[in-house]
């Protein structure tokens, strides 16, 4: 932008800076492209979080920025997590997030809207990563393309935010623009706790939907995305038994408390499979600190997990653990493309924290309800 | 500048290729600061040496949900290096569309000719008209002509040309 006279920001306020993907750098270009975001931020009055804060999605929830209303662009396709928040958020490219920093607009066309309908309440094994993975199964990787998704339903009130956010984080992997829940009683308290009221969003009575799926959650199963798509979704019972060499729970998907207190659950007291690399990353510093507290990270660390500061990295492939050629991962993250994560010839399995950790246990593809009762 | 009257020879493609298939982000993450670097690794598990075989000027014909995932610009980016003068598919994922026309690729949405169509055959796309044809095959199809802000945009070569050039976004009625 420097040679355009763009090389300005419209409002230092409404720009936040996280240094979340190759973090802390591995290599000297991540450390040039840092080194480059934090004079920028230097220069610009842009608030920045740096290494070890946490996850961009996470950071922006943290601190108050998504609530109802908001209009959120992140250069990033899991933007959509905010939804949780009943903020319109979107993830877009790094040319439309450089224009909008200097210029404070954007091009975005109104999407049709797509009603997803929860009814009755999930088994307390059953986590928002289970819902959302059985929803892709039906509407398929690109079923909910460009369109906004709404959650309803009397479901909705037994979903915590930290699994709202979980499935609004995944809605992008069919492809949606957006994915909102109402401000509902759940939000509202959560709100609450950083000072924000009185403002909600919920759907018009008279509102038009594109397409309306429907879900029954009583008799929800835990549910497992086999490579090389998200939509290739199986209850856990179909793939028992697969052998992982390694196990990853975090991610913008699932590296909040609620996450690791699952895995807790079924690793206290246990160790990890002999030969298994388990590696857990706490979406943000507070999260990590909350953990510390309360003893879980003492947990994970006690049954042989491998514990990192936030970082996207092991996602991604940046860093932190990449598969080598043949080698099976059980993840808690939102994309089993081939290569993903290491070699073309390692395999992702996406599932919950409780999954992923039930598979730690036994270094195979394991069913939750085992440690967890049915 | 676009031409936006192009003419290639196809690269078929199926459903679902996502930003990871274009360029892993193994490499993305690795070689931030230098996108030639990335070059050799674009299409690499679904094409071997795709850089290497790819002609400037070519075009990729996809089938569904064509750009699905990461919202990495790299991947439209690294087509445009590589000299694809166009993307024909069944249906594109939002951010790489976007992505796409932003850094000024022709992105086309069809059905009859991306069906007919097989490798090394040689289409004809007329932006402005909304004219599709598969002239290997002899099949032609009508597409939805693009919104004058996109012809605008993909005329200045992308959507900072436009910017630098006009100051501000091609949408009129933006405060």
């Amino acid at each position: 932008m420097r040679e355009t006279g763009l090389y300005k920001v419209f409002d230092p306020l409404k720009v936040l800076f996280v240094i979340d993907h190759a973090s802390p750098a591995p290599h000297v270009e991540a450390a040039s492209a840092h080194k480059m975001m934090r004079d920028f931020a230097a220069k610009f009055g842009i608030r920045l979080f740096d290494v070890g804060e946490g996850i961009c999605h996470q950071i922006v929830a943290e601190n108050g920025y998504s609530r109802p209303f908001s209009l959120i662009l992140g250069a990033d396709s899991h933007t959509t997590t905010l939804g949780a928040f009943s903020a319109f958020a979107t993830g877009v490219g790094s040319t439309d997030i450089a224009l909008a920093i200097a210029l404070g607009k954007t091009w975005l066309r109104v999407p049709e809207s797509v009603k997803i309908a929860i009814e009755e309440e999930p088994k307390p094994f059953i986590s928002g990563k289970d819902i959302i993975l059985r929803i892709i199964k039906e509407v398929g990787v690109d079923g909910l393309t460009y369109r906004a998704v709404e959650f309803h339903g009397s479901a909705i009130k037994h979903i915590s935010m930290d699994s709202r956010m979980t499935m609004c984080n995944m809605c992008v992997e069919a492809g949606a623009k957006t994915a909102l829940f109402p401000s509902d009683e759940v939000l509202s308290m959560n709100l609450a706790q950083i000072g924000v009221e009185g403002i909600k969003l919920e759907a018009d009575p008279d509102a038009e939907y594109e397409e309306i799926f429907s879900f029954d959650l009583d008799n929800l199963e835990p549910q497992v995305a086999e490579p090389p798509n998200v939509d290739r979704v199986r209850a856990v019972e179909e793939l028992e038994g697969v052998e992982v060499d390694q196990v990853f729970i975090g991610s913008c998907t699932n590296g909040r408390y609620e996450d690791f207190l699952a895995a807790a659950r079924i690793l206290r007291g246990r160790k990890v499979k002999k030969g298994v690399r388990c590696i857990a990353v706490p979406a943000s510093r507070s999260i990590y600190l909350r953990l510390l507290k309360e003893g879980l990270l003492h947990v994970l660390a006690e049954s042989g997990f491998f514990i990192a500061h936030s970082t996207c990295g092991p996602c991604i492939g940046a860093h932190l653990g990449l598969l080598g050629p043949g080698e099976t991962v059980i993840s808690t993250s939102n994309r089993n493309f081939p290569g993903r994560m290491g070699d073309k010839n390692s395999r992702i399995y996406l599932a919950s924290p409780a999954t992923a950790a039930a598979s730690a246990v036994e270094g195979k593809i394991a069913d939750p309800r085992k440690y967890l009762g049915r | 500048m676009i031409d936006l009257e192009i003419r290639g020879r196809a690269w078929k493609l199926g459903d679902d290729i996502s930003t990871d298939h274009i360029i892993s982000g193994k490499y993305k993450f690795r070689a931030i600061s230098n996108i030639q670097e990335m070059v050799p690794h674009v299409l690499e598990e679904l094409i071997p040496d795709f850089y290497l075989k790819v002609r400037r000027g070519d075009i990729i014909v996809a089938g569904k949900n064509f750009g699905m995932g990461s919202s990495r610009e790299h991947a439209p980016l690294l087509l445009k290096i590589l000299g694809i003068s166009a993307v024909v598919a069944e249906s594109f994922a939002r951010i790489f569309f976007r992505n796409s026309i932003n850094i000024g690729l022709p992105v086309i949405t069809a059905s009859e000719v991306p069906r007919a169509t097989e490798e090394g055959d040689v289409l004809s796309v007329d932006i402005e008209k909304g004219i599709l044809i598969n002239m290997s095959k002899g099949v032609k199809e009508s597409i939805r002509p693009y919104p004058r802000e996109f012809l605008e945009i993909l005329e200045c070569g992308g959507i900072v040309e436009y910017v630098r050039k006009h100051g501000d976004l091609p949408w009129r009625g933006t405060k």
